[in-house]
C-alpha cells in the first residue's frame, strides 16, 4: 500500500513537470523566434545599408577614376566632351538647404512656441492640424505650386525690390545681383523652407510640452517673462529634442528632389547671386539619369549619389556629436 | 535619402518590364517625344486587332539600355545609333515619326510668327554672344519689327532629351563657335540661360519670363499658343513651322546615305524645308531571341506606316514619306530573321 501510495503521485509529478517543461520550452521557442526576427529586421537594415554604399562605390569607380578629387572642385559638367565636375551641384545643395534652415528654423519654432505657450486652446488644434497636413502633401506639389504661382509673384513683387534695395551696398549687392527670373536658389531655398517647417514644428512642439510645468511656474513665479521663460527655461530644457528636430528638417532639404527641379534653374554654374540658378545634387541625378548613355557619364551620376550620401552622413553624424556635447554639458 | 527611391523606382521599372516582356502585348521602351502618337496608336490597333502595346516612355537613354539587356522588343530613340553601335549590338533601326522644332519667344508686341531669325544668329543668343533682342543681327533679319533693347533670358531643357539632341545639331551645323565651344548630345553643358525640365517646363518658363527664347517640339507651341518664330533655312528662304515644311526636309533628304536611315534633319536643303525638323527612330534585334513578339511588333509598325499617317497629323507629327517606307520594308525582309521569314 506504502508503495502504492507513493507511486501513485510519482507520475503525476513526473507529469506536471513535463508539461511545465513543455510549456517552458513553447515560451523559450517563441521567445528565440521573436529575438531572431527582430535581430534580423535589424541586421537587414545594416545589410541594406551596406548593399547601398557598395553599389553607389562600385557604379561610381569610372568616375573616381577619371577625375580623381577634381570632381569635387571642377565646375565643368559636359555631357559631349564627358568632363563632369561635381563642385555646382554640391555648393547648390549646401546653399539652397542652408537657405531653407536660415529661413525655416526661426519660423518653426516661432510656431511651436506660440503653440505651446500663447496661443488660445480652441485656435491649438486647427493651427497644429494645419501645420501637419503641410507634411502630408507631396513635393511634386510644391514644386508645381512653385513654378506656376510663387515665382511668377516673385520675379514681380520681389526680386527686383530685393536687387533695388541692395544694389549700392557692398557684398550684399553680389548676393543679390540680378536679372530676376523668378526661378533661382532663393526660390528653391524658400520652397524647401515651407517643405522643412511641418517636420521641425512637430517635434519641437512636442519637446517643449514635455517641459515640467513646475519648472515654467517657478520661472513665472519669480516674475520672469514669457520670452525669459522660452530663452531660460523651455529652450535649454529641450535642446536635444530641438536639434533632433533641426537635423530632420535639414536631412529632407538636402535630399528634396522634384520640387527643387521646379524651381531651381537646373544650370551648372556657381554664381555669387543667390537669385542666379544653380542646381542640386539630386536635381541633377533626376533630370539627367534617364537620358544618361555612357559609362563616363552614369558613373558620375553615381558618384554625385554617393556624395550626397556622405553628405547626409556627416550631417547625422555632426548632429549626434553636438548631442552628446550638449549632454555631456548639461551633466557636469 | 532621395536617391535610394530614385534607384529603387529604376529597378522596379526594370522588373516591371520583364513581366511585360513575357505578356502577349508588344513591348518597348524609349523616347518621350513620340509617346502621344505610339499611345493614339496602340489604342487604335488594339481595337482592331486585339493586341495591346505596352510602352514606356522612359527616355530614349533607357530605351537604348533596355533593348541592349534585352527586356523589351523593341526600343525607342530621339538620337540614332551609329553604324558601329548598330553593327556591334546587332539591332536594326528605322525611322518612324518626325517632328518639328521650334523656336518660342516672349516678347511684348511680337506675335506668333512674326520674327524671323536664322541659324547663325540662333546660336549667337545660346551662346550669350547675343544679348539684347534690339541687336544688329536680329534688326537686320526684321528690318520693320520694333524691337524692345530687352535683356534677352534663354531658357533650355534640364533633362537629357532627344529635342536637344536635334537642336544642338543644328546648331552646330550652322555655328562653328557652337560646334567647338557645345557640340551636339542630349544634354549638354549651357554657357547661358535657365534649365527647366521637359517640354511643357519650357513652354512655361518662356510663357512667364519676359524676353525670353527657348524651344519646343511643334506640338507644344501650338497647344499653348505660344509665339513662335520663322526661320531662314539652308537654300536662304524664310519658312513657317507646319507640316508641309516639316514633310519637305524629311522628303529633300537622302536616306540612304547613313546606316539605320539616322538622317539628322536638321539644316537640310530644299527651299521649302524646316531647317529644325527631327525624326525618331524604333531599335529591333536582327535576329531575335522571341521572333515571334518582334514579328508582331513589326506587323503593328507596318499598320501604323500604313493607316496611322491622319492621327500623327492630328497630333502635329508627320508621317514618314512613301519612299521611306518602301525602303525600311524591304531592310526589314531583308535583314530582320522573325518568324514571319
Amino acid at each position: 500500500m506504502d508503495m502504492a501510495l507513493q507511486s501513485v503521485p510519482v507520475p503525476g509529478v513526473a507529469r506536471d513537470r513535463e508539461q511545465r517543461n513543455r510549456t517552458l520550452r513553447r515560451f523559450r521557442i517563441g521567445d528565440r523566434t521573436f529575438r531572431i526576427l527582430t535581430q534580423g529586421s535589424a541586421i537587414a537594415v545594416l545589410v541594406l545599408l551596406a548593399g547601398v554604399m557598395l553599389s553607389l562605390v562600385h557604379g561610381s569607380l569610372p568616375a573616381w577614376k577619371a577625375f580623381g578629387l577634381d570632381f569635387f572642385t571642377s565646375q565643368s559638367w559636359n555631357p559631349v566632351t564627358e568632363k563632369f565636375g561635381a563642385a555646382p551641384a554640391i555648393y547648390g545643395t549646401l546653399l539652397t538647404s542652408f537657405l531653407a534652415m536660415l529661413i525655416g528654423v526661426p519660423v518653426s519654432l516661432g510656431i511651436a512656441i506660440f503653440l505651446t505657450e500663447i496661443c488660445p486652446e480652441r485656435l491649438r488644434r486647427p493651427i497644429g492640424i494645419a501645420v501637419e497636413l503641410l507634411a502630408g502633401i507631396p513635393s511634386i506639389i510644391y514644386g508645381i505650386w512653385g513654378l506656376f504661382v510663387f515665382a511668377p509673384w516673385f520675379q514681380v513683387h520681389v526680386q527686383p525690390l530685393l536687387i533695388d534695395a541692395f544694389a549700392n551696398i557692398p557684398i550684399l549687392n553680389q548676393l543679390f545681383a540680378g536679372p530676376p527670373y523668378g526661378i533661382g536658389m532663393l526660390t528653391a531655398g524658400l520652397i524647401l523652407a515651407i517643405m522643412v517647417l511641418p517636420f521641425i514644428t512637430s517635434i519641437t512642439r512636442e519637446v517643449f510640452e514635455t517641459v515640467p510645468p513646475v519648472l515654467k511656474e517657478a520661472a513665472y513665479g519669480i516674475g520672469c517673462t514669457r520670452w525669459e521663460v522660452m530663452r531660460r527655461v523651455v529652450i535649454p530644457y529641450t535642446r536635444v529634442g530641438i536639434v533632433g528636430g533641426v537635423m530632420l528638417g535639414l536631412g529632407r532639404a538636402l535630399g528634396e528632389t522634384m520640387a527643387v527641379t521646379f524651381v531651381i534653374g537646373n544650370a551648372h554654374r556657381i554664381v555669387t547671386s543667390i537669385l542666379a540658378p544653380g542646381t542640386t545634387i539630386s536635381a541633377t541625378i533626376a533630370n539627367e539619369f534617364t537620358e544618361a548613355v555612357g559609362d563616363l557619364y552614369t558613373s558620375s551620376l553615381v558618384a554625385l549619389g554617393l556624395i550626397l550620401f556622405f553628405i547626409t552622413f556627416i550631417v547625422l553624424a555632426a548632429a549626434r556629436l553636438m548631442l552628446m556635447r550638449i549632454e555631456k554639458k548639461a551633466g557636469s | 535619402m532621395r536617391f535610394m527611391s530614385y534607384a529603387a523606382a529604376a529597378s522596379l521599372a526594370a522588373a516591371l518590364s520583364v513581366t511585360a516582356a513575357q505578356a502577349a502585348d508588344i513591348s518597348g521602351a524609349g523616347a518621350t517625344f513620340p509617346y502621344p502618337i505610339y499611345a493614339k496608336w496602340a489604342d487604335a490597333y488594339k481595337k482592331e486587332t486585339g493586341i495591346g502595346l505596352n510602352y514606356q516612355s522612359i527616355g530614349s537613354g533607357g530605351g537604348i539600355k533596355q533593348i541592349k539587356a534585352g527586356t523589351v522588343t523593341f526600343g525607342a530613340t530621339d538620337a540614332p545609333l551609329t553604324g558601329d553601335d548598330l553593327t556591334s549590338s546587332g539591332l536594326a533601326q528605322f525611322p518612324m515619326v518626325m517632328g518639328g522644332i521650334v523656336p518660342v519667344i516672349n516678347l511684348e508686341g511680337i506675335k506668333p510668327g512674326e520674327l524671323v531669325l536664322d541659324g547663325p544668329t540662333l546660336a549667337k543668343i545660346f551662346l550669350g554672344q547675343i544679348t539684347k533682342w534690339d541687336d544688329e543681327a536680329i534688326k537686320k533679319l526684321n528690318p520693320d519689327a520694333k524691337l524692345p533693347s530687352t535683356a534677352i533670358a534663354v531658357v533650355h531643357r534640364s533633362d537629357g532629351s532627344g529635342t536637344t539632341y536635334n537642336f544642338t545639331y543644328y546648331l552646330s551645323a550652322v555655328s562653328e563657335d557652337w560646334k567647338s565651344k557645345v557640340g551636339t548630345e542630349k544634354a549638354v553643358e549651357w554657357p547661358v540661360g535657365i534649365g527647366a525640365k521637359g517640354n511643357e517646363g519650357v513652354a512655361n518658363n518662356v510663357t512667364q519670363t519676359k524676353g525670353s527664347i527657348g524651344y519646343v517640339e511643334s506640338a507644344y507651341a501650338k497647344q499653348n499658343k505660344m509665339t513662335y518664330t520663322k526661320m531662314v533655312n539652308k537654300d536662304g528662304k524664310t519658312v513657317e513651322p507646319t507640316s508641309a515644311t516639316f514633310a519637305a526636309a524629311a522628303s529633300h533628304a537622302d536616306w540612304s546615305s547613313v546606316p539605320g536611315f539616322g538622317v539628322i534633319l536638321a539644316n537640310q536643303p530644299g527651299s521649302d524645308a524646316w531647317p529644325m525638323t527631327a525624326a525618331t527612330w524604333i531599335l529591333v534585334y536582327k535576329q531575335p531571341k522571341d521572333p515571334v513578339a518582334t514579328a508582331e511588333a513589326l506587323k503593328f509598325f507596318g499598320w501604323a506606316y500604313k493607316d496611322g499617317g491622319k492621327m500623327a497629323e492630328e497630333l502635329d507629327y508627320v508621317p514618314m514619306p512613301e519612299n521611306v517606307v518602301s525602303a525600311v520594308k524591304k531592310m526589314w525582309s531583308s535583314d530582320i530573321k522573325t518568324a514571319m521569314n
